[in-house]
């Protein structure tokens, strides 16, 4: 049974977390990601969960270790410099293998930046951010349909994976208002039994929640286990979108917001006569490298176009390799770039490539 | 001859690595005989801190996280909200709670969340060998107050309790110390009454213990006891802060 | 009457049982324990001790055990 409603990027993220069992969130407010918690904060109780607005983000990052700790889906959520101090926690979080859901809804930073959108917090969340050998898996949703289902599916690829997963939005998404279909998701997911949990030691051996490995060749064991779950994961969970590729000759490579609004330009573009597609990562973590690099075997100009200053397109050059020549358009500081100026570029790239 | 005293069950059977001496494992033997009496081992968790106690998960039979520094609080939250059932007990020492997890004590006791605190207060940093705490006296040497703590350069110490205690949500705070055995007794009592507080689900409760740090005030154990008694103790009353509203 | 029994397994000789034992009964050990510490032992040989638990109430390790007779209507057992 589907329903659809009407509302915020930000409230759908909410909703279909519900929707996927998370009964937890503990929060901070920061623009532009408000509409989350006080989504949360009359949806939990509702139904026996539990909101808490914790005192900082500090707090709430931990708060999640706690709860996720005790085997529940929980969740927080802020925007940059929120993330920011939640990095520590992070690294804890992927360490001691506990599941959970962030949500980042970027704004212009950076330090206290601004309140519109960016998507220049591309290296925090896919890079690391926090201290450690660890990664995020990282969902990029380009609408707030698209918001809705990929937190759906982040609970259970955390559940999987035993690893935070971070929904990378913009406020643009997180504001905009649409009608959005919570859909039962697509594959049925049995949740892991959770024996390492902590509940209480009723008839078994104590369970350790912890991070601390002082003896260096546990800690190096500890780390080859984290490593070895993200080859799986870069082996199962790539996911990306080809949009009108087949015949293109310049093909933009963009996410999010940004992705939308290439496929506006894109449009207007074909419509000019220029073949132009797009190939755009829904995973920023594990990044579709392999797709990059075969595209590139016969597209020999792409166009990177994000807000900021230039981070993803290190992933693209990673891909390519030096195959096909990669131009970028970027804006910044919470400007979200037209699709008129995406026309200009790949007219202008059009242009130089004859 | 009965066995009278016994080492608790809740202990497990690793000899732990603090200080001959040290206040830590008087107070971690009064948490276990509390929790063996209270007959809840097995429906506990403890919330460990940075700092000395950083590995107490091997010395008590309880499910156990490892917090990061200060964040003990908020991690106790986390899991409390989801097993309201469990009891759940933090243990943190002067620079955990005093120092970087400040705001989560705060407001963990504000929000009157039903979970315990045991602080041990031994006015110092022990894990990193001797550096200043919040709790450090005014004229006691530490590695970064080599002259004496002076207060125009490094302010005041911290009264945890007195503090705490004027917060609505928190239920019962008390200051004990474990340097006689009158003292233990008494501290015994505190802990225990602490626990059952949060069974009670009458708030936030707190305990904390003055407790001697051999190594790092450069004294033995026995000069160390006596430092509680006559320095720490004048700064630091003994006593109950806060008991619960209920009968 | 009582004794007690302290286990070098976890005694680091910290001396707390010393200092407060009214009838003087721990004293520190010549010998050296495995863990490599002087541990404490009971040295009761008029079997004075009365099992007031004052030793094992300081005890930061846990390592000692106190014994009590159990007066059963007066009579000792």
């Amino acid at each position: 049974m589907t329903e659809k409603k009407f509302m915020a990027g930000n409230e759908a993220i909410a909703e279909a977390a519900v929707q996927a069992g998370c009964r937890y969130y503990f929060g901070y407010p920061i623009t532009p990601q408000n509409e989350i918690g006080e989504y949360m904060a009359w949806r939990l109780p509702d139904i026996g969960g539990t909101f808490l607005q914790a005192e900082s983000e500090v707090a709430a990052i931990y708060m999640v270790f706690g709860a996720a700790g005790a085997g529940a889906r929980a969740m927080t959520s802020s925007s940059g410099p929120g993330i920011s101090l939640m990095q520590e926690g992070i690294s804890y979080i992927a360490a001691a293998e506990l599941p959970c859901v962030l949500v980042n809804m970027m704004r212009g930073g950076p330090g206290l930046g601004g309140i519109h959108p960016s998507q220049s917090d591309y290296f925090q969340a896919t890079k690391g951010g926090g201290h450690g050998d660890y990664h995020l898996l990282v969902l990029a949703p380009s609408t707030g349909q698209e918001a809705a289902s990929l937190t759906m599916l982040a609970f259970d690829l955390a559940d999987k994976y035993r690893n935070p997963v971070m929904i990378l939005g913009d406020g643009n998404i997180g504001q905009m208002m649409e009608p959005i279909e919570f859909r039962p998701p697509e594959e049925a997911f049995a949740s892991p039994k959770k024996d390492w949990a902590i509940t209480g030691t009723p008839g078994r051996k104590r369970n350790l929640i912890k991070t601390l490995f002082l003896d260096p060749v546990i800690l190096e064991k500890r780390n080859l286990v984290i490593a070895s779950k993200l080859r799986e994961a870069v082996k199962n969970e790539v996911r990306f979108e080809s949009f009108m590729t087949d015949d293109a000759d310049i093909v933009i490579a963009a996410y999010g917001t940004v992705a939308r609004i290439a496929k506006t330009a894109i449009k207007v573009l074909r419509e000019k006569g220029f073949k132009v597609g797009l190939l755009r990562p829904i995973s920023l973590y594990p990044f579709p490298y392999q797709a990059f690099s075969q595209m590139a075997e016969r597209v020999k100009n792409f166009l990177v176009v994000e807000m900021s200053m230039g981070q993803m397109i290190e992933d693209v050059r990673l891909a390519i390799c030096g195959k096909s020549k990669i131009h970028f358009y970027g804006r910044v500081g919470g400007i979200v770039p037209s699709y008129e100026e995406i026309v200009g570029e790949v007219e202008k790239i059009a242009k130089e490539a004859r | 001859m009965e066995a009278v005293f016994e080492r608790p069950k809740t202990l497990t059977t690793v000899s732990t690595h603090y200080c001959p001496g040290c206040g830590h494992g008087i107070i971690h033997r009064l948490i276990a005989e509390v929790i063996d009496e209270l007959g809840i081992r097995e429906k506990t968790a403890v919330v460990a801190p940075v700092g000395c106690a950083v590995l107490l998960y091997n010395y008590f039979n309880l499910d156990s996280y490892e917090a990061a520094h200060g964040r003990a609080p908020a991690i106790a939250t986390g899991c409390k909200r989801v097993l309201p059932e469990l009891v759940v007990f933090t243990y943190q020492g002067d620079g955990d709670l005093a120092a970087i997890g400040t705001a989560e004590v705060v407001h963990a006791a504000a929000r009157g969340e039903k979970i315990t605190t045991i602080f041990v207060n031994n006015a110092i940093y022990g894990m990193t060998a001797g550096q200043m705490a919040p709790t450090t006296l005014i004229g006691q040497k530490t590695t970064t107050t080599p002259d004496g703590r002076a207060p125009e350069r490094a302010g005041y110490p911290i009264r945890v309790c007195e503090m705490l205690a004027t917060l609505e949500g928190a239920a019962y705070i008390a200051r004990v110390s474990v340097s006689s055995p009158k003292n233990v007794m008494q501290a015994k009592k505190a802990i225990k009454k602490a626990f059952e507080t949060q069974i009670k689900g009458l708030g936030y409760s707190l305990v904390e213990v003055l407790s001697q740090c051999p190594t790092n005030w450069h004294m033995t154990p026995t000069e160390s006891i006596k430092w509680v008694d006559e320095k720490m103790a004048a700064y630091y009353p003994l006593g109950e802060f806060k008991t619960p509203k209920e009968s | 009457m009582g004794k007690i029994e302290i286990d070098e397994e976890f005694c680091k000789g910290c001396t707390l049982c010393i200092g407060v034992c009214p009838q003087k009964f721990i004293r520190i050990a010549n010998h050296v324990s495995k863990k490599g510490y002087h541990p404490a032992e009971f040295c009761d040989s008029e079997s004075k001790c009365t099992g007031c638990t004052l030793c094992a109430l300081m005890c930061p390790d846990a390592a000692i055990t106190v014994y009590r007779e159990k007066k059963v209507g007066g009579e000792k057992k």
